[in-house]
């Protein structure tokens, strides 16, 4: 395969694959600037659990994006519900059986309610959400300011943040030392998984006669993904295994991904984004898929709102700030289109673990404050225009 | 200094795929009213386009003289600076501004330095220009408080303030009540006694016959003949025969009499009203369609067809209805197109592209849509199944494209027509609704669909097919019915209808 041949198959599937050399791009970068530090299995599992609550955001903004709204509320809301969570553990005493689903109910119930004036009377969704975003401010402020920052010690709700899953192996045999074997295994579990799915759909590609990357291209593709699977469940092995975080995020993007791509409810969603008025010309209820999706915007806030309240083992009166433009950043970065019906699912987990990179390698170098905010724009708006940019290209 | 204050000489104009102006000649003596009539897609618009600048000079072939000397138009400001202004059915003001800012939008007049504007003289000027047409509103007025026949007088003030010799004007009364139609008409003999020379495209023959002094008729392209009103040329029917005259060349593939006596859709006393538009779209609407047949709605477009068939497959626009639908012998009325889709009726929109199919996604996603339960198990996907039935119909209608999985944007226009009809299909609809199903398409494919057409209805569909082709709707219908301004203007059967027929009835 010449040098040719790979610019030709790099730019037909750049748009793909960018993120993916973004990602290992900046953790190169950033490997050479800790001397090796950011690559450190501790740092890589901090990693992962910094980008649990922000990839659940991410999830539920890009279908929100995806049928042209934008819902600024999420931060906020993200925060007065973990502040909510917070308060029924610490305050009232309640079991975390009736806290969690409580929380997460009522954050369906507040996405619901951000789109009943969007659905029925046509009020742009930036305004309704910012509106939220106001209102969600004051209540987080309402609950936590008499008290200040409400700690929280329930050591199941802390485990979600801060805890792994167990070991079944014991920690000192003679078999792979100090490595988290059960987290080993998953990975290994789904190197295989991946390998398997992706040969068989580009099996069903090739007969229907499209278009499949030629062989020694997929080849580099599996190693190189396999290899990066490999060695982020290695890195997580080497310092308390899979995080409680890493799997909500993944139990999350696993079902958003399967309902967006493998049934009926995804292929409405996705043609209100593509043509709203075809989809209600089609039989689809636009202002039901509206709920719907902003629903589960609310639904994921609150998960974000636990999972970060939970990590912090506490919630104050600035949690959720500028959430939302993370998630936001996330999902762009990921693939989303701005113009509507376009984005996927896992590309946004992995735009979220882009930004959060970018986070946590700048925060190792001791990078200001203020200088960090300028990179991630930066990186937002270079994202987009990437995204536009390739997208013209490729027709 | 020739006595035609425009001449237009052999111009010419080339779309992919389609000759919108055919070597059409057109001259307007001064000071003239001249009428310029034709069905639609008879390239009216295209040659005041083209006449105007909005077709720059080097987009189409031939010469346009005005006041004598060769022009080369780049755009609208050019032809306004030479004395032309052309006003549009939708007109171009600016609803949330006052009436002396819209008349002297781009020409307000301006302190020494130009820098800042001198109000009190724009609005006198203003005041001025409204005397002219005899607009009786305070030039302060905002434009969206004005009833539509002001603001067009508004915009004919405007044209005036920019000294305007020859005056344009498409479709002017066609949005207009009856005085307001009027008091327009006697404004533009007004200004002919001022030297101003106007051109007016209307459908409303009789109001052509009231006012042209010359009138020209175009039919596909090409000038058909222009007829002197002085010497007696003008009249209705010959201006119709002149429109329509053309020979049925097409020839339609022939369908065996699978009509049959049973009634499956009835509608009776149907009204709309658009609250949107503040408006009646739809009125006393009475029709019936049997099983196995094909009935032809034909009309001019904005006639209200589409709104019709809208109308009973779901009221996806919000209409107030008043009147009756029986479908398959059941009263009904659908509140959502889903409703609609699940009794058994379906509509493959006029504009395709706007609001028919998804253009990103691709074959196979876009022909599912409407009834992806077919595909499905319990609400998941069947991704084999999908693409299965996606081909079977890809063979069926012969869409050209190696795979289903093609993204839709990338397929002529011929072949995203048939993706929609196959779309309509996939619903396994009682009665199906065509709106403009040859639109934008070739020969060869057009004959294709008229195939699955009658293909169709030899299978016990039936078919109401909207259609402002006249050869057509006659080809193709068991029965015509001609819809004019919301109403049914006639109902034709298949022997008795002819072009002229149609057109009679479509502008009465």
């Amino acid at each position: 395969m010449t040098t040719q041949d790979l610019q030709k198959a790099l730019n037909k599937n750049i748009r793909d694959y960018g993120m993916f050399i973004a990602l290992f791009v900046i953790m190169t970068i950033f490997t050479i600037a800790t001397n090796g530090l950011f690559l450190s299995s501790r740092n890589i599992a901090d990693l992962m659990n910094q980008t649990g609550y922000i990839a659940v955001l991410a999830v539920g903004m890009t279908l929100v994006i995806v049928i042209r709204h934008i819902d600024l509320s999420v931060g906020f809301l993200a925060g007065f519900l973990g502040a909510v969570a917070a308060i029924g553990l610490s305050v009232l005493h309640w079991s975390i059986l009736i806290v969690v689903p409580a929380v997460l109910l009522l954050g369906i119930l507040a996405g619901l309610l951000t789109a009943l004036p969007v659905a029925k009377l046509g009020i742009p969704s930036f305004v309704a959400s910012l509106a939220g975003w106001l209102i969600y401010r004051g209540f987080l402020l309402l609950s936590t300011t008499s008290t200040g920052t409400i700690n929280i010690s329930d050591p199941a709700f802390v485990a979600l943040g801060n805890g792994s899953i167990p070991d079944f192996f014991p920690d000192d045999s003679p078999f792979l030392p100090g490595l988290h074997k059960v987290t080993l295994l998953l990975g290994v579990l789904a190197v295989i998984w991946f390998i398997i799915s992706d040969l068989r759909s580009r099996k069903q590609k090739k007969s229907y006669q499209f278009d499949v990357i030629p062989t020694d291209m997929l080849v580099l593709k599996l190693v190189l993904i396999s290899a990066a699977i490999g060695f982020i469940t290695w890195k997580l092995a080497g310092y308390n295994g899979m995080g409680w975080t890493v799997v909500v995020m993944l139990v999350v993007v696993g079902i958003y991904d399967w309902v967006s791509r493998q049934t009926i409810l995804g292929r409405h969603i996705y043609a209100v984004g593509g043509n709203p008025e075809a989809a209600e010309l089609s039989g689809i209820s636009v202002s039901n898929i509206t709920l719907l999706v902003f629903g589960s915007m609310g639904l994921l806030s609150a998960l974000a709102g636990i999972l970060f309240s939970s990590r912090l083992q506490s919630a104050g009166p600035t949690g959720g700030t500028l959430f939302e433009l993370d998630a936001i950043a996330a999902a762009y970065i990921g693939g989303v289109s701005a113009a509507g019906g376009v984005g996927k699912i896992t590309g946004s987990m992995v735009g979220a673990l882009v930004y959060m990179s970018l986070r946590n390698g700048m925060n190792l170098m001791g990078v200001d404050e203020s200088l960090q905010y300028v990179v991630r724009g930066a990186v937002l708006a270079l994202a987009v225009i990437f995204d536009v940019a390739t997208r013209r290209v490729k027709r | 200094m020739s006595p035609h204050i425009l001449e237009m000489r052999s111009i010419s104009k080339t779309f992919p795929g389609v000759k919108a102006l055919d070597n059409v000649s057109f001259q307007v003596a001064e000071g003239e009213i001249h009428c310029l009539v034709g069905e639609n897609g008879a390239g009216k618009s295209t040659l005041m386009k083209v006449l105007s600048g909005v077709h720059s000079h080097g987009t189409y072939t031939g010469d346009i003289l005005f006041r004598g000397e060769v022009q080369s138009f780049r755009g609208i400001s050019d032809s306004e600076h030479a004395g032309i202004a052309i006003i549009y059915q939708e007109l171009a003001l600016f609803p949330e501004l006052s009436v002396y800012e819209n008349i002297l939008m781009g020409q307000e007049i301006t302190h020494g330095l130009g820098v800042t504007v001198d109000w009190n003289e724009t609005v006198k000027k203003a005041t001025e220009m409204l005397k002219r047409v005899g607009l009786k509103v305070n030039p302060e007025a905002l434009i969206k408080d004005l009833g539509i026949g002001q603001q067009q007088l508004v915009e004919i003030a405007k044209a005036l303030c920019k000294n305007v010799k020859l005056l344009i004007l498409d479709e002017p009364t066609a949005a207009l009540n009856e005085d307001d139609a009027e008091n327009l008409l006697l404004l533009i003999k007004d200004l002919q006694k001022n030297g101003i020379t106007s051109v007016l495209i209307s459908h409303r023959l009789k109001e052509v016959i009231e006012i042209a002094d010359t009138v020209t008729v175009l039919r596909d392209g090409k000038t058909i003949c222009t007829l002197d009103a002085r010497k007696g040329q003008v009249s209705e029917s010959v201006l119709i025969k002149n429109m329509v005259g053309r020979e049925i060349h097409k020839i339609y593939p022939a369908r065996g009499n699978c009509v049959t006596d049973e009634v499956v859709l009835d509608v009776r006393n149907w009204n709309a009203y658009s609250p949107k538009l503040g408006r009646a779209v739809l009125k006393d609407i009475q029709f019936n369609l049997h099983k196995g047949e094909i009935i032809g709605f034909a009309g001019l477009m904005g006639s209200g067809r589409t709104e019709l068939a809208k109308s009973l497959f779901g009221n996806p626009d919000g209409y107030e209805l008043r009147g009756e639908m029986t479908f398959h012998q059941q009263k009904k009325r659908f509140k959502h197109p889903g409703e609609a889709i699940q009794a058994g009726l379906a509509y493959a929109s006029e504009d395709r592209k706007g609001n028919g199919l998804i253009l990103i996604q691709d074959i196979k996603s876009n022909i599912t849509l409407a009834n992806l339960e077919k595909v499905s198990n319990r609400g998941i996907l069947d991704a084999n199944r999908e693409v299965k039935e996606a081909n079977d119909y890809k063979n069926a209608l012969k869409i050209k494209t190696p795979s289903v999985e093609q993204t839709v944007v990338n397929l002529s226009g011929g072949n995203q027509q048939k993706v929609s009809i196959a779309k309509w299909l996939f619903v396994e609809p009682k009665i199906l609704i065509l709106d403009e199903p040859s639109r934008g398409i070739d020969v060869g494919a057009k004959y294709e669909i008229y195939t699955i057409m009658n293909r169709l209805v030899e299978q016990g569909m039936s078919i109401i097919m909207i259609s402002s082709e006249l050869p057509e709707v006659l080809g193709m219908s068991d029965r015509i019915y001609v819809v004019s301004a919301g109403r049914i203007a006639g109902e034709l059967s298949r022997e008795e209808a002819d072009q002229e027929k149609i057109m009679h009835l479509a502008t009465s």
